[in-house]
């Protein structure tokens, strides 16, 4: 079965956030990163690990565009780069 | 300058007994050094190699082994060529040292590969370890220069410029060896750490079994095994590489010695259960610097009673987190270009970053191999350290992974030991590593790997980013 991108970055969340010791907050669209309990480390991991699931990191062509805040932002901007 | 009274290597060999004992191996033949005193490995036009500047390079260390008992003393310079090094470097190596006279053993180059020097080779010898009767006289004239040539990351050679006196330094005073020790060394000779173990069984009265890149470890532990090898060193890499192989328990050294790499506690463990017999140590030495100390109380790192001046003359301090040493084994300038060795007090700057804890000094790896973290810096060498404290871990080679939110993250590769899969290995590893390292430095991902490489110099390769 091909997971969603979604379900892929929500399923990184909950393991970086375990592998850190990390107390996640409700995984909701509208979540702010910085309100999330995780920092920017695990934001590097989760970064990292969905290069290798999903082929692309958004982040490292992203030169104009502004980066996600959000959950949802997140999510989206890695469907935008799958497109 | 000559000398007043000039000495040599051949001298200081030839004035020792039981020369028909002793030997020099190969890996496809044997010399006792009782043959050397009437003949010569090289054949032809030897006479014409006194006062020249003389690059020896052979694809056989043996022959290169021969050519430099003769030739110290002889030649004006000596230059190393470690047959690995890529034959694009030859013309600048020896325009850099004003190499007059080649020794080989049929290493075929052609003009272009010596480029514009060609004309200048006033001499081209044959050297074999096929021993032909000598027909030049091999009195010393000259205190020779050794060229050793040192592989920079990238790009050409540093060509560091010692003396016999300068290499020998660490070896004088080790006395209670009885003649019968049999050296030998998982390193090139041609580099500084094989080039001692070589002196070494020159000077102490013993023989020497030579490796060759040509044998795998495998085949190369046998053949030292069947020499009845007593003193063999390696750095940590090739050691971890010959307790992987079946034929580790082939040898059964009284001594074992580790360099070039940091020795950490996991290896010096593994060694010592592997050889209860053996005694155990790991020498700091750098080409430039020459050898500093050596370590034999089974423990990675060194007591910090050690920095200052020591009783071999050799002075250490630590400045800005790096070890810096000064001493009379340091070598006397690089060749190839005006960059200075040492600074002004004649302290050579190893790179080594160390840090203190509890009395004792541990290296946590070098200065230009930092992995940067979100502006946080990782020794590569300290994390595998940690992973190699895993009883099923071989090896490991930590490398900074390309991250656009931290610049760089930690990953490592790890060879386990034989026969068994890696489930649940990685778990307990990343456990080891989250207990004993701040979270930067934990690797973000472990890739099982079945070896890692190890470069001709017995060094784990790194590719610095």
């Amino acid at each position: 079965m091909v997971m969603s991108i979604r379900t892929e970055v929500i399923a990184q969340f909950h393991q970086v956030a375990q592998e850190q010791d990390k107390q996640l907050a409700p995984l909701v669209d509208d979540l702010a990163f910085l309100d999330s309990g995780l920092d920017s480390l695990c934001f590097a991991i989760i970064v990292a690990r969905l290069e290798d699931v999903l082929g692309s990191d958004p982040f490292s062509a992203a030169e104009d565009v502004g980066f996600p805040v959000t959950l949802g932002e997140f999510i989206q901007f890695y469907e935008n780069a799958a497109k | 300058m000559p000398r007043s009274e000039p000495s040599s290597l051949w001298s200081a060999v030839s004035a020792t007994e039981k020369l028909s004992e002793r030997f020099l191996s190969g890996v496809a033949s044997d010399v006792a050094f009782s043959d050397l005193a009437g003949g010569s490995c090289l054949s032809g036009g030897a006479r014409e190699l006194r006062g020249k500047s003389v690059l020896i390079a052979t694809a056989d260390q043996l022959s290169a082994a021969l050519a430099l008992l003769e030739l110290d003393g002889v030649a004006r310079r000596l230059v190393l060529w470690p047959a690995d090094l890529p034959i694009e470097h030859l013309g600048f190596v020896m325009a850099s040292a004003n190499v007059d006279a080649i020794v080989s053993d049929g290493m075929n180059w052609g003009p272009d590969d010596l480029g514009p020097e060609h004309d200048a080779i006033g001499a081209h010898v044959t050297c074999t370890p096929k021993i032909v009767p000598a027909t030049w006289d091999r009195t010393a004239t000259h205190a020779t220069e050794w060229i050793l040539l040192t592989s920079g990351t990238t790009g050409r050679p540093k060509m560091v410029q010692h003396s016999l006196a300068s290499l020998c330094g660490a070896i004088q005073g080790q006395s209670g060896l009885d003649g019968s020790h049999v050296w030998s060394t998982f390193y090139d000779i041609r580099r500084y750490g094989g080039l001692q173990i070589y002196l070494r069984a020159m000077l102490t009265g013993g023989s020497l079994v030579l490796s060759s890149a040509r044998e795998s470890t495998a085949e190369f532990l046998p053949r030292v095994a069947a020499h009845g090898v007593t003193h063999i060193s390696g750095t940590p890499s090739h050691w971890r590489c010959a307790l992987m192989s079946p034929a580790a328990c082939q040898i059964a050294p009284r001594y074992v010695r580790l360099s070039g790499e940091i020795a950490d506690q996991s290896i010096l463990d593994h060694l010592r259960s592997f050889y209860p017999q053996a005694e155990v140590a790991h020498a700091f030495a750098s080409t430039e610097a020459g050898v500093a100390f050596d370590v034999r109380d089974g423990l990675e790192g060194f007591p910090a009673s050690l920095i200052g001046l020591n009783g071999c003359g050799v002075d250490m301090k630590v400045e800005e987190g790096s070890l810096r040493i000064r001493s009379s084994r340091t070598a006397a300038k690089y060749m190839d270009a005006p960059r200075t060795l040492a600074d002004q007090e004649g302290f050579v700057d190893t790179g080594d970053m160390l840090e203190l804890r509890g009395g004792r000094y541990y290296f946590v790896g070098r200065r230009d191999g930092t992995i940067n973290v979100g502006g946080q810096k990782v020794h590569p060498e300290e994390v595998e350290g940690v992973i190699n404290r895993h009883p099923r871990v071989r090896m490991s080679l930590v490398r900074p992974r390309k991250n656009s939110v931290l610049g760089a993250l930690v990953v490592a590769e790890v060879v386990l030991e034989d026969g068994s899969g890696a489930s649940g290995v990685e778990n307990e590893i990343l456990k080891i590593c989250r207990e004993a390292l701040p979270r930067h430095k934990v690797p973000s991902s472990i890739r099982f790997v079945n070896q890692l490489a190890v470069a001709a110099n017995g060094k784990i390769v790194r590719q610095h980013a």
